[in-house]
């Protein structure tokens, strides 16, 4: 190994940055005296330990991409990761179904799950927007607001039930989506990003201040949980309960399996709507629309009704995945809301691949079961989620599924290659 | 009347720290267009290091040389930062497809969140006014418009860096070379200029600039918690967008305006939808001017 001092040298040196680097923030601690001045006191340990962590982290870097052998991508790769998606999607959702009826499983995994099945829905909404549209996003998680709040106020104020509210819901979540669209219709790419954020943030400042109508940051409790048929899930039993009724020992596994079932319905209800208009003459609009809008312009698509329903249809999904959100939690939050929620979505869309179906699902599964399974790290939780968006992004730009043919194509499909996207066309 | 020219003041200080960030959204977005998410918090990392040395410095009497000292290592910090920044988490995806460097970034914001939340806790700090008094400019109906020192000093100190920064931008070969690197990367790596270094100054600069609106941030408003990076980030980007991203005086305008816009807001209507209101006005902006206030309308050729 001829470079190993060279090695070494850039390994201190990164390990000098990163002494500079955490110096402030890991080597001193910010405190309060009794006079309530600040003080600081030091901790040349953790500082040392991050240092030398940075160190030989560096230092096996450089060492492994020394001895790693030259990378050989086969062309027919990706063909084949989309010919394995024919077999893994439907063990997949067999698997999904299976889930809460295993025997003996507890109940915190089925809660798990559908908490995984509401962000694979909020995705796959998203993903008709940024990976179908190509329109970027950034401001989703106001159509979730929507949804839920439409729910929450609808049943505290006029009584009315989960199943009337689901429909309602989605409604006025597509009906934001027109609102959001119209003003951006002109704007492209990241002018586009800055506004739909903004919007997001408005939704939540207006609920936040708005106390007469939304309860403000106290949020509206006490949202009931959707029925079978009629029938409650009260932990109480009896007459009226599904307990009751199937003579069954209260158990509020059965409302969780049933909260699952209600989610994977809605989940999967969003995929089939996708993958059917990804075939119809919308949806070709929509892939046209992303890959070169003044090409779509010139052959006379409508711009102004294809952006405006991709928009409204996003929406809509996260209006029904807003809805079930407010009768799982029976309490919601402007807290529930924050861009962080958009960003979290928007992460699982990119890195499944944007516009991959099944990629949006292991991202899903990855992003939120992973940090949900670690909640003994709670407080290095988000640290660890937001080192592992960028180390991701960094070891695979193209997400986890990798591939994006336009759904219909003439004659031979084309891959769209690497040099189209260097070109920016991504 | 007072009370108007009272909001002004305010409005042009916050204005001014608002610029100051707004030049690193709009420098970066200009020479390798991404956002980047992660200035929001390099400003909040630059304010956190101002009030680590200014802790650290507090037997020191003389106020300016406390400042001045804690301006220089949160500049100098805070360009390490950006510069680390971007070669972790941004060289490598430069020419990748467009949404890879925006989810980079915002991972890259959590982290810095996150970091600083678990090393320094996630109560606010707060420092007293280093900088008290002022003067009293006039008196109407009972109410004082006053120009405060802190005021006073914060314009200059942002007038100095962008005089600093105008020159170093206009008159330099590394200016030269970032223009240039802004309007064609390919043409003027051909004509010899390192475009990776390039880019690099790039967010050394924008950082080093953030930091400073970071001190400015925490003297003027004397409390900091790790989260004022994201509130201040989006503000700074709407300025950048509002006066035209990639355009430097448009950032600076952009900044004047949101911070006017706050202060009048805040002082005439509610000031909890303060907020809603700086975002409204950059959609209703650019839903007649997509493309900001001085940007350059860009014919897209097929």
């Amino acid at each position: 190994m001829k470079n190993l001092g060279a090695i070494l040298k850039d390994s201190a040196a990164v390990a000098g940055a990163a002494l500079l680097l955490f110096g402030p923030f890991l080597g001193l601690r910010l405190g309060d005296n009794e006079a309530g001045s600040l003080t600081l006191s030091p901790r040349p340990g953790l500082l040392a330990a991050a240092v030398a962590l940075t160190f030989a982290a560096r230092l096996l870097m450089l060492l492994w991409y020394q001895h790693r052998p030259p990378r050989i991508i086969p062309v027919k790769l990706s063909a084949g990761t989309a010919q394995a998606g024919k077999y893994i999607a439907p063990a997949l959702l067999i698997a999904a179904v299976a889930m809460p009826l295993l025997p003996g499983i507890e109940n915190s995994y089925i809660d798990l799950g559908v908490l995984i099945m509401t962000y694979v829905m909020l995705g796959w909404g998203l993903n008709i927007v940024v990976g179908l549209a190509g329109l970027l996003d950034l401001g989703y998680v106001a159509f979730y607001a929507v949804g839920a709040y439409s729910f929450a106020l609808l049943s505290e104020n006029f009584g009315l039930g989960f199943w009337e509210c689901l429909p309602i819901s989605g409604l006025l979540a597509a009906l934001w989506g027109m609102c959001l669209g119209f003003p951006v219709l002109r704007l492209r790419g990241d002018y586009l990003a800055i506004v739909t954020l903004a919007f997001g943030e408005i939704v939540r400042l207006v609920i936040t201040n708005w106390v007469a109508l939304t309860g403000g940051p106290n949020g509206i409790t006490d949202i009931p949980h959707p029925s079978l048929f009629g029938l409650s899930f009260s932990m109480a039993g009896g007459p009226g309960t599904f307990a009751g009724f199937f003579h069954l020992t209260p158990d509020p596994k059965q409302r969780t399996t049933y909260l699952y079932y209600i989610i994977l319905a809605l989940a999967l209800l969003t995929n089939w709507v996708t993958l059917r208009l990804r075939k119809q003459p919308l949806g070709r609009a929509w892939e046209a629309l992303r890959e070169d809008e003044i090409a779509c312009r010139s052959l006379g698509i409508n711009l102004r009704n294809t952006k405006l329903t991709a928009f409204a249809v996003g929406a809509m999904f996260a209006g029904f995945a807003g809805c079930f959100f407010a009768t799982r939690q029976a309490f919601i939050s402007p807290d529930s809301f924050t861009f962080i929620e958009s960003a979290t979505v928007l992460a699982i869309v990119v890195l499944g691949g944007a516009g991959s179906q099944l990629g949006v699902v292991l991202a899903a599964c990855v992003m939120i079961g992973v940090p949900e399974l670690l909640q003994s790290l709670q407080i290095y939780r988000m640290l660890i989620f937001g080192l592992a968006l960028v180390v991701i992004m960094v070891v695979r730009p193209r997400g986890f599924i990798a591939t994006r043919q336009p759904t219909v194509s003439l004659g031979k499909a084309k891959l769209i290659g690497a040099a189209m996207l260097s070109e920016g066309r991504g | 009347m007072a009370y108007a020219l009272q909001q002004l003041i305010n409005g042009i200080t916050l204005g001014m720290i608002y610029g100051l960030i707004a030049i690193g959204y709009t420098m970066v977005y200009g020479i390798i267009g991404m956002i980047n998410f992660a200035h929001g918090d390099v400003f909040m990392i630059g304010a956190f290091i101002g009030i680590i040395v200014l802790t650290a410095l507090s037997g020191i009497t003389s106020v300016p040389l406390g400042l001045l000292a804690a301006l220089i290592l949160s500049a100098a910090l805070c360009a390490l930062y950006g510069f680390s920044i971007e070669r972790v988490a941004y060289r490598p995806l430069r020419g990748s497809f467009r949404l890879a460097p925006l989810i980079s970034a915002i991972g890259m914001s959590i982290v810095l969140e996150n970091y600083v939340q678990t090393s320094q806790g996630a109560l606010e700090r707060a420092i007293p006014n280093l900088i008290p008094g002022g003067i009293m400019l006039m008196k109407q109906n009972g109410f004082a418009v006053q120009l405060t020192w802190l005021q006073i000093a914060i314009v200059i100190v942002t007038l100095v860096v962008l005089a600093v920064f105008t020159y170093v931008v206009t008159r330099t070969p590394l200016g030269r070379a970032m223009r240039a690197v802004e309007q064609d990367a390919k043409m003027a790596a051909l004509l010899g200029i390192d475009t990776n270094r390039t880019i690099s100054y790039t967010f050394i600069i924008g950082s080093a600039l953030a930091a400073v609106a970071g001190v400015m941030f925490l003297l003027y408003y004397g409390v900091i918690d790790f989260y004022i990076g994201f509130n201040a980030g989006i503000k700074a980007f709407t300025a950048a967008v509002l006066g035209g991203i990639g355009s430097l005086p448009g950032a600076v305008l952009g900044g004047l305006l949101i911070g006017l816009i706050e202060a009048f807001w805040s002082g005439y209507a509610t000031v909890a939808y303060k907020d809603a209101a700086v975002y409204s006005i950059l959609a209703i902006v650019l839903m007649f001017m997509p493309t900001g206030l001085l940007g350059r309308n860009e014919v897209e050729k097929v």
